[in-house]
Formats: structure tokens, C-alpha cells, sequence
């Protein structure tokens, strides 16, 4: 897999801090999981937080934390194992699969018109994000946005007014981006994308459209 | 034995890792629950929630001493982690999902040089946060303290970053490496 699209630095910090809605949150660890170059960022921004908890000043201890803390050790469960590697084979990191309930077999789709299918995933209320399963060669239809969109590749490919994205690659969309995806011929293309705001779209079928399909 | 260096305190976390030993426990206590405790003040956190969380914090630290790898952190930069895991936990209340686990556990044989330069490294950084003019250093701060929105974080920060992030993309090639 050659990524060329990669997250970007603002994008990683806030993930490291700790300050982004689990939709955001969800792209990011599955781009990283596919993106070695991204987890070396990352991992780089988290040093930093290391940095800082380091330089944060020292707060007073109550009296019989250590003896507190140990108790706690006696009675907590054992570390649960690590999250199972990738299936072989498989498409979806594992971070992603925690929200499907396994690989792309187990995705429950739902058709929002034109050939185009998508499943909401269940995240916090500041983002919503959602796989995208678009047929080869097909659009989705011209949209612009109000706030900050994510699109990762997981399957396929699309190309839009800015580039082609393959697989691994992840397109930051600001509200300046009016674009109209268009999967490539061949396989179907299938997408993780996060969103912070509706997305508006600008034909008037799919603006009808929009509050039944929760994009 | 006072620690004084990066590689002392990755030394006496592997120390708990492999012997559970209680006295470099207590010496990882009592340098880090106090700022674990600030960091989480800092990120608003009240008295009571702070001190209670960095005692889970450091008994986490204890239970998952044997996910630690000196080649891929510093000590600091794992309890960041785990106080930071802890925070959205408390305080957001919100899920935080993990990149995928990669197969680079600790090695029976650890790698003594690559672990000692990034420790190194990551105490470097720590001298270059510290010599960053005061608003700078404060706009990074509060970004890791929570007080920033994403779309308000910039991350500009002025900070060798990019050392850091080399010598851990070369660690990972060579796992790469020895995977295929």
C-alpha cells in the first residue's frame, strides 16, 4: 500500500491531546494502523506530551496514596489483552472493526440512492462518521461542507477536483471544498468519512434527501 | 538510588515489569503520581477526581508495566499516555479509539543503543519545551491540558519533533523488516 494522503499535523496533535469528537478519533487510528509514517507523527506528538506531564508542576499526594494506590494494584483485573491483529486478508484495521462487529461481510448497509449504500457508525454526538460503499465508477453526488470532513479509503478508489485517493489515503475537506467524488472504474470503493457538520449538498434531490440519510 | 536520567526510570519500570518490585515502584511514585495529579488539575480535574484517577493511573502503570518498550517511549511519554486514556475516560467521558497493536512488543533481547537514544532524544525535547518563549510553550500546554479545541490547535510548535520522529520510523522499518 503506497499512502499519499496523509493526516496532518493539527490532526495528530489533537488526537495525542486527547481532543477529538470519536469520529475524528475513529479515522485517525485507522489510518495510523495502516500508516507507518503517520505513527512515527504520532508517536512524536505523544513524546511531547511526555514532555509536558514531565514540566507540569507537582501536586501535593494525599497522605496514604501509596499505600491506596497499592490496594488498588491487589484488586484490579489482570490488563486485558490487545485488540486481535488484522485478519488475514481483511480490510478493516482493527480499531474499525470494534465499530462494525468484524470485517466488511459484517457491515449492515442501508441504500441512500444512486447505487450509493452507507452505515452509520455509533460515535459520541460531536462527529458522526459513517462507511460509504460506492459502486465503481459512480459519483456521490456534488456536496460542499460547513465543518471539517474526513474521507479515508479503505477499498478502491476516488478521484475528486483535488486528486485521486487510493487505498490508505485519507482527504481533509474544509468548508472551502465543493467536490463531487467519483469512484474509479473497477472495484467498488469503499470509505470511512467523518463529519462535524451536516454536509450541504447542492442539487435539490439530495438536499430533500439529506435529513433521512443523516449526512 | 535517586533516578536522575530517562534511562533510569525506563530501568526501574522494567524492574516492576519483570521482578514486581515494590521499591522502584515507589520511587516511579513518587516522582510521577504527583505530576500525573498536576496534569489532571491542570486539565480540570477538582481535588478529590485528581487524586483519585492518578492513583488509578499508577496502578495501571503497574498491571500494563509489561507493554512497555524503551525503543518506542520514554517513561514520561507512556504515562502521558495512560493519564491521558484516563482523563477522556473521566472527564470527557467519551471512547478514544487505538491505533491497531503492532507485533513490537518488548524483544528478548532488547536493543540497548536504540533504546538509549530515544530516551535521549525524548529528554531533549523536554529541554527544548522548557526553553520556549512563555506564550509559545503556553499555547502547546494548553492544547495537551484540554483547553483547546481541535480546530483551535495549531501545531506549530517550534520543537524538534522531527528527531524524535525519525528514530522511531527507522525502529519501525526494522520491524517491518523482520516481519516479511
Amino acid at each position: 500500500m503506497t499512502i499519499r494522503h496523509h493526516l496532518s499535523d493539527p490532526l495528530l496533535m489533537a488526537y495525542s491531546a486527547g481532543q477529538l469528537p470519536e469520529a475524528f478519533s475513529l479515522v485517525v487510528a485507522t489510518h495510523v494502523s495502516l500508516c507507518d509514517e503517520c505513527r512515527a507523527r504520532l508517536m512524536a506528538f505523544d513524546a511531547l506530551g511526555g514532555a509536558i506531564v514531565e514540566d507540569a508542576g507537582q501536586a501535593r499526594m494525599a497522605g496514604d496514596s501509596f499505600e491506596a494506590t497499592m490496594a488498588r494494584i491487589t484488586g484490579m483485573p489482570q490488563a486485558e489483552p490487545v485488540s486481535a491483529p488484522r485478519i488475514p486478508g481483511g480490510v478493516f484495521p482493527a480499531p474499525l472493526r470494534d465499530y462494525t462487529g468484524g470485517d466488511l461481510s459484517a457491515v449492515k448497509w442501508r441504500s441512500v440512492g444512486m447505487g450509493v449504500r452507507q452505515a452509520i457508525l455509533k460515535t459520541d454526538s460531536g462527529a458522526t462518521a459513517r462507511l460509504l460503499h460506492i459502486p465503481a465508477g459512480q459519483a456521490v453526488p456534488d456536496h460542499g461542507h460547513r465543518g471539517l470532513e474526513l474521507t479515508l479509503v479503505l477499498q478502491g478508489a476516488f478521484r475528486d477536483t483535488e486528486d485521486r485517493f487510493g487505498p490508505g489515503d485519507v482527504e481533509i475537506a474544509t468548508q472551502d471544498l465543493e467536490h463531487t467524488p467519483v469512484a474509479e472504474p473497477g472495484a467498488d470503493c469503499i470509505c470511512l468519512a467523518a463529519t462535524d457538520a451536516p454536509l450541504r449538498f447542492n442539487r435539490l434531490m439530495p438536499r430533500i434527501a439529506q435529513p433521512f440519510l443523516r449526512i | 538510588m535517586t533516578p536522575e536520567t530517562e534511562q533510569d526510570w525506563a530501568a526501574l519500570l522494567l524492574r516492576v515489569r519483570d521482578d514486581a518490585d515494590r521499591g522502584a515502584f515507589a520511587l516511579l511514585f513518587r516522582h510521577f503520581a504527583p505530576r500525573i495529579k498536576a496534569f489532571l488539575r491542570k486539565s480540570g480535574a477538582n481535588e478529590p477526581l485528581a487524586e483519585e484517577c492518578a492513583q488509578e493511573v499508577m496502578a495501571t502503570i503497574w498491571h500494563k508495566a509489561h507493554m512497555f518498550d524503551p525503543k518506542r517511549a520514554s517513561v514520561a511519554t507512556w504515562v502521558f499516555t495512560i493519564a491521558r486514556n484516563r482523563r477522556i475516560d473521566a472527564l470527557r467521558k467519551s471512547r478514544r479509539p487505538e491505533p491497531e497493536e503492532l507485533p513490537w512488543g518488548p524483544e528478548p533481547e532488547p536493543d540497548q543503543a536504540d533504546a538509549m537514544v530515544l530516551q535521549q532524544e525524548s529528554r531533549r525535547l523536554g529541554e527544548a519545551l522548557a526553553q520556549l518563549p512563555e506564550k509559545q510553550r503556553s499555547l502547546i500546554e494548553r492544547a495537551y491540558f484540554g483547553d483547546l479545541s481541535h480546530s483551535e490547535i495549531a501545531a506549530e510548535t517550534g520543537l524538534p519533533l522531527g528527531t524524535i520522529k525519525s528514530r522511531i520510523r527507522l525502529a519501525l522499518e526494522r520491524l517491518r523488516h523482520q516481519m516479511s
